[in-house]
This record gives structure tokens, C-alpha cells and sequence, in this order.
């Protein structure tokens, strides 16, 4: 009896749809092995992680704080990632996004006009945009790798607002620490909810996963990126631009993760300090593929990454599990999502008789992945 | 086992959790439960792990009487609002937030549970139930400085910073004028690392140092990382935050550590009976809040010396910050017979002559 992988004719779209599901169950399953080998109560474990930040209205308000900046980059990278764009920098471009609102926060903290918030939602996007735009130019100009130059440029990014928080933005009645003046009231991301932390950015979030929706489903962009994905050269015969589409890819996902970083210096946090992403912009590449690169799969996807953080400090205060357990069950996560990502394009035989010579040609085409 | 009896015990354990919290949170009116936040992991060996020790000495001190929580690892940004202020809805009495960063998301936890009490440390703001506590490491680095003053052959030090701050600035000068009182020769070098905590970094940071002829490494960042390298390429180094010398039993000289124990059993104790009040402390070597480990891998004239410096600063006859003090361009900007006073201490942004390259800004 031995196992085989044979490859499908044809993906499976059953499974395309299920691994995500699948991936869960067996992260739950592998927690429950990792629980009980840290002595603690596995189900007690799993209800305090998973169940118990959604049993009070605060804990699912905080669900939609910690989960809108990560939809909104998720979905942001989830069009390029259809395209073969791999934009790896949305943490630098959040980082611009927060600097160029944030700046006018700060020049204009003692306004109270009411143009000052859209102006910043603005400037936020923009400067996500200008920050992707380097990686694009370089791109379609150089043909250089925008995976190494949008990472690359996240590490100015934060550089550059770690200066700029040190220096010329410090609060001067700060004691010469590091962070920014506060924004004023009307510099600040409304609440929709008294006593949470729930700001306007989530009601955005949503927005921008209904507009990606229809985009994709209804404009030629859409289309062509699905196109490009699926078959590149049936794209390139047909005339398709590619490096239009990747100027769109790029400027699209800085925009989005420039908005992500407005929302969070506007919102939860009010002000611009030396670190304001514990790490977004890189999470968001795991949700944009838990997703399956679709709006609405980012959008549970968003849920589900932002529920593990919280669950993990539940899981702290109430029974006293270390912090890296929440790491440890986002790599599990990702790592079993990538396996059943397998089976889409695998089907696993049983074998009476052990083959002779290989036993599979396990061989998956570059970009596959993206490919879905 | 089949199927259904796995899931009848699945539903019996989660029943019996659920009473479990519930037991947990029925507790005598008198007893306190007490939470602590910290910015890294409670294994760095360094800071936070100095807190820890702190809220076991509360467990160890009020016993059954307290419960203690904490949560490690919580970056300083959006997140940490929502942690301190889950403990405060879970019943907690008092809260301890451990970092600089923590500062505006306790203001506005406070604020909005005035029954809780809170206590943030290393930061200025203050409240009603807000109150701020820190200790004066910068005793223990002039102690530190001393004695890389007198073992320095080439007299280079280097130092690991983590975020150029008030407090890690006055460090970084409080050990040099430590150097200086005994080889006016030495001079600092400094390298940012932006982490409070990250042992490579920290180690690379420590190695490039080396590489530029430092045969002393300081460090202001929590892990243990910098005087490793010391140990490996075998130069002489300073423990951070706890005696961290089965890390480096060869290079550590000796470390300054931070001992929480005495303030936080009497907070929490203040609660307990009823008194507690917001205020500021600033405690020192005389308070027991900073204190030295072992002089060590050193010859004993210097380790003599490095007990009197220690002991006159404890009494007050030695002020790490009196004058005549010189800034970077030589000009004597502390009088002789003057100290710097706390307030100006607190924003220090300059640094003294000796140390090398200019504070960022």
C-alpha cells in the first residue's frame, strides 16, 4: 500500500474553495495536540482563543479595529497577487500612507474644520501610492524584481517616520520623546460606537471589499487581471498592456495599505509614534491568500487573522498561555493552508503495489498559487 | 474511542472550563487581582523579565490574597489599548504597564475606569488613578562607566542603544562621565539598534562596534545578545536590567540591575488596604530600586574603586550628574559645585563630551 500524488487534469474547484476550511480544521486539531503538550485544558484553550473575544460586544468591536487594517491591504495585494504583481512592501506603504495624513494632522492640530479628515484620508492614500509608485516605475523601467524593492523600501519607510517622530514632528511639550503631537477632534477617525474603539475606517474597509468586488467581477481590469494571472501569454497575444497592469497593481495596493496606515494613526492610535504596525502589511499577504484572493474570502480572512491575535492575548490573561503560541498557530496556519493548496492541483491515490522509479512527478508550475 | 464519546467529552470539558472561569472569578472582596503588560517576552532576561520577578515577588509577598496576570510581547501602538483595558474589564485591581510606549493607551484606559488603579512607568503623564514610577539606572551606568574608564585599553566603548530617548540618553552620558572621572581619554561610540528588544540586531550592532576597535560594550537593550558577543570575541561587557552573567561568565564586569520587588509589593499592598495613592517615583541606588551584581573579571583595585563610587552615590555624596559638566563642543555647560536637575535630566537630549556622533533628532 503506498500513497501517490497524481497530478489533475484540471483544477479542482472544490478544493480550491475548501482548503481554506480545511487548513482551519487542521490548525484547530494541531492546537489541540500543542495545548494539551503545554499542560493546559485543550478545549478550555480552543473556547478562550477562538470563542471567547466574541462573546462581548467590546471584543467583536475590537475584532473590527484589529481586522480593518488588514482587509484593507489584503485586498489591496490580492489584485496584484492575481497578476503575478507581488507588491511585498504594503508595511512601507502603509508607513507613507500614515506619514503623509498624519503630517497634516500634526501641522494642522489645532483646526477644527471639517475638511481637515478627508484631507488626510487623501493624503494617506496618496502616500501609499507614491510609495508603490517607485517600485512600479522601477519595474516597468528596469525590469527590476518589485519584490525586493518593495521590501527594501519598507525598511526606509520606517526609518523615515522614526526621523521624522524623533525630530521635526516631536511634541514639543513631549519631553523630547519620540511621537507626535495628538490630532485634534477633528483630525480623528469618528466612532461608531460610544465606548469602543470601532472607527469610520471599518465602515471604509467594507466599502472598498464591496468596490474590489464588483471590480473584479464587472470591469474590464478585472478581467485583464484574472486573465494575466490564469494565462499570461493568451494575455500578452490578445494586446493586454502589462506594464499598464502593473502601474494599476501596484498604485492600487499602496493606496489601499496607505489607507490602512491614515486609518490606524487616525484611529486607535491618534497620533504618529515610532511604531504604528505591529507588522500589518506583511499579515495582510497571509490574509490575501487565506482569502483566495477574493473580496469576500479576504474579508472572513481579515476576521478569522485578526481573531488569532486576540484570542492569543484572551488566551494570556485568562489562562496564562505564552505570547508565541499566537505565532505559532498563524504559521501553522499558513503552512497547512499551503499544503491543502496541494490537493487542488493533487489528488492522492492509493496504491496496492508500489510504483517502480519515481513515485510521483510532484513538479507544481511557478506562480501556480497565484494562479487560483 | 468512537466518535460520539470523544465529542461527549469535548462538551464535558468545555463545561467544566467554563466553570472553571467562573470559579476564578468569584473571589473574596479583599483579594486584588493585579495585571501587568509587558513590551517583550518575559524570557529576555533583561527588563521585562526584571517585571516578572516583580509581580512573583507580589505573589510571593500577598500570597493567596492576589491573583496576578500578565500579558508579554505587546507592541507598543493600537494593540496595547486594548490589552490594558481588557484587564481592567476583567476585574483587575491594579495595572502595571511597563513601557514608555504604553504611555497614551494607559492615559486613556484611566480614564475610562476610574475605579481601576494604574501604574506606568518611565512615562509623565499622570491622573487620579494614574500614576507613574521609574528608577535612576543612570546611577548604576555612571558606576558602569567607571570601571570601562579604568580596564579600556583602547579606549573605545561601545554602545548598543535601542531608541535615542531621554533616558537612554542620560545612559549613555552618565557612563561616559563615570569614564571620564578616571581616564579623560575614553571616548563612546553609539549605535541605534530601534528595537527594545532583538537579539540580532543587538548582537550585529555589538559586533560592528568591535569591528571599530570598542574593547568595552555597553548596552541599553533588554537581551543578552551584546554581551554574548563580548564573551565570543572576547572583550569585556555590562549585564542589562538582571545579573546576566551565566551568559558572559567572562566578559560581564558587572551589570545594573533593576529590582521592582519592593515598589510593586507595596502598591499592591497600598491597594489591598485601601491607600493607595496616584503619585511620581524616582527611586535610586538609596531606594533599592537600582542595584549592581558582583564586580567581576576585574582586578581588585578597580572593583574597590567601583564599591565606593557605589556606596557614595547610595549616600549621596557622589551625584553622577554634578559639575563642571562639558557638552560635545567643550563648553562647560554645568557649573562646578551645580547638578543637573531632575526636570532637565528628564528631557535630556544632548550629549556630554566624549560620546561620539550626535544624538538623532
Amino acid at each position: 500500500m503506498a500513497l501517490r500524488l497524481e497530478r489533475r487534469a484540471q483544477h479542482s474547484q472544490l478544493m480550491v474553495t475548501l482548503s481554506p476550511v480545511i487548513a482551519i480544521l487542521l490548525t484547530l486539531l494541531s492546537g489541540i495536540v500543542i495545548f494539551a503538550l503545554l499542560g493546559k485544558d485543550p478545549f478550555l484553550s480552543l473556547y478562550t482563543f477562538f470563542v471567547l473575544p466574541l462573546t462581548s460586544l467590546y471584543g467583536l468591536t475590537e475584532l473590527g479595529v484589529k481586522a480593518t487594517p488588514l482587509i484593507l491591504i489584503g485586498i489591496g495585494l490580492s489584485f496584484g497577487f492575481r497578476a503575478n504583481v507581488w507588491n511585498i512592501g504594503a508595511e512601507g506603504q502603509l508607513t507613507l500612507g500614515a506619514i503623509f495624513g498624519g503630517g497634516l494632522g500634526i501641522a494642522f492640530y489645532d483646526s477644527d474644520s471639517a475638511l481637515l479628515l478627508p484631507a488626510m484620508i487623501l493624503a494617506g492614500v496618496l502616500g501609499g501610492m507614491a510609495w508603490a509608485a517607485i517600485p512600479a516605475w522601477l519595474k516597468t523601467r528596469f525590469n527590476a524584481n518589485e519584490i525586493l524593492t518593495s521590501l527594501m523600501l519598507t525598511y526606509v519607510a520606517v526609518l523615515l517616520l522614526s526621523y521624522l517622530v524623533h525630530g521635526p514632528w516631536r511634541d514639543p511639550d513631549g519631553y523630547n520623546f519620540p511621537e507626535s503631537r495628538m490630532f485634534s477632534e477633528a483630525g480623528t477617525l469618528p466612532l461608531l460606537l460610544e465606548a469602543s474603539r470601532l472607527h469610520l475606517g471599518a465602515v471604509i474597509a467594507l466599502l472598498v471589499v464591496v468596490a474590489a468586488w464588483v471590480l473584479l467581477t464587472k470591469a474590464l481590469i478585472g478581467f485583464q487581471l484574472r486573465v494575466v494571472g490564469l494565462a499570461p501569454a493568451a494575455a500578452r497575444y490578445v494586446g493586454f498592456r502589462q506594464k499598464r497592469l502593473i502601474w494599476f497593481c501596484l498604485l492600487f495596493s499602496g493606496g489601499l495599505a496607505g489607507l490602512a496606515g491614515l486609518s490606524e494613526v487616525a484611529g486607535p492610535i491618534g497620533q504618529l509614534t515610532p511604531s504604528i504596525s505591529p507588522g500589518y502589511g506583511f499579515t495582510a499577504i497571509i490574509v490575501a491568500f487565506l482569502g483566495r484572493l477574493h473580496p469576500v474570502g479576504v474579508l472572513f480572512a481579515g476576521l478569522v487573522m485578526a481573531l488569532t491575535y486576540i484570542g492569543g492575548e484572551a488566551a494570556q490573561i485568562e489562562i496564562g498561555l505564552p505570547a508565541a503560541v499566537t505565532g505559532l498557530f498563524q504559521g501553522v496556519l499558513l503552512f497547512f493552508l499551503l499544503a491543502c493548496d496541494m490537493l487542488s492541483t493533487y489528488r492522492i491515490r492509493f496504491v496496492r503495489q508500489p510504483a517502480a522509479g519515481p513515485v510521483a512527478s510532484v513538479k507544481p508550475a511557478a506562480g501556480e498559487a497565484a494562479a487560483q | 474511542m468512537n466518535l460520539r464519546d470523544s465529542l461527549k467529552r469535548a462538551a464535558g470539558l468545555a463545561l467544566a472550563g467554563g466553570l472553571v472561569l467562573a470559579a476564578a472569578g468569584a473571589m473574596a472582596d479583599d483579594d486584588i487581582k493585579v495585571g501587568f503588560v509587558y513590551v517583550g517576552p518575559i524570557g529576555d532576561h533583561g527588563w521585562t523579565y526584571r517585571h516578572d520577578i516583580g509581580r512573583l515577588a507580589i505573589e510571593e509577598a500577598l500570597g493567596d490574597k492576589v491573583e496576578t496576570t500578565f500579558v508579554e510581547s505587546v507592541k507598543e501602538g493600537a494593540d496595547a489599548e486594548r490589552v490594558i483595558q481588557q484587564l481592567a474589564a476583567s476585574g483587575h485591581d491594579l495595572i502595571f504597564t511597563t513601557s514608555f510606549g504604553f504611555m497614551n493607551a494607559t492615559a486613556k484606559v484611566a480614564k475610562r475606569n476610574p475605579k481601576v488603579m494604574f501604574e506606568h512607568a518611565t512615562g509623565y503623564k499622570r491622573s487620579n488613578n494614574l500614576s507613574t514610577y521609574m528608577a535612576r539606572f543612570y546611577e548604576g551606568r555612571y558606576v558602569s562607566g567607571v570601571i570601562a574608564g579604568k580596564l579600556t585599553e583602547s579606549n573605545i566603548v561601545g554602545y548598543v542603544g535601542s531608541f535615542p530617548i531621554p533616558e537612554v540618553v542620560r545612559g549613555i552620558n552618565a557612563f561616559m562621565l563615570g569614564a571620564h572621572s578616571v581616564n579623560p581619554d575614553v571616548k563612546i561610540k553609539v549605535v541605534w539598534v530601534n528595537s527594545w528588544y532583538d537579539p540580532g540586531k543587538e548582537g550585529d550592532a555589538a559586533k560592528a562596534l568591535i569591528d571599530q576597535g570598542a574593547d568595552m560594550i555597553a548596552q541599553h537593550t533588554d537581551s543578552p545578545a551584546p554581551l554574548q558577543v563580548a564573551e565570543n570575541r572576547g572583550v569585556m561587557g555590562f549585564g542589562q536590567a538582571s545579573d546576566m552573567i551565566q551568559f558572559a561568565p567572562k566578559a560581564q564586569l558587572t551589570a545594573v540591575i533593576d529590582d521592582w520587588n519592593g515598589y510593586y509589593v507595596a502598591r499592591a499592598k497600598a491597594v489591598m488596604d485601601g491607600n493607595w495613592e496616584s503619585g511620581d517615583t524616582w527611586g535610586g541606588m538609596d531606594s533599592g530600586m537600582v542595584a549592581m551584581a558582583p564586580f567581576t573579571n576585574m582586578p581588585d583595585d578597580v572593583a574597590k574603586l567601583a564599591a565606593e563610587v557605589t556606596e557614595a552615590i547610595s549616600n549621596g555624596t557622589l551625584h553622577p550628574f554634578q559639575g563642571p559638566i562639558k557638552d560635545q563642543s567643550g563648553k562647560v555647560v554645568v557649573a562646578e559645585g551645580e547638578t543637573v536637575s531632575d526636570e532637565d535630566l528628564l528631557r535630556m537630549d544632548w550629549y556630554v563630551m566624549g560620546v561620539e556622533g550626535k544624538v538623532p533628532k
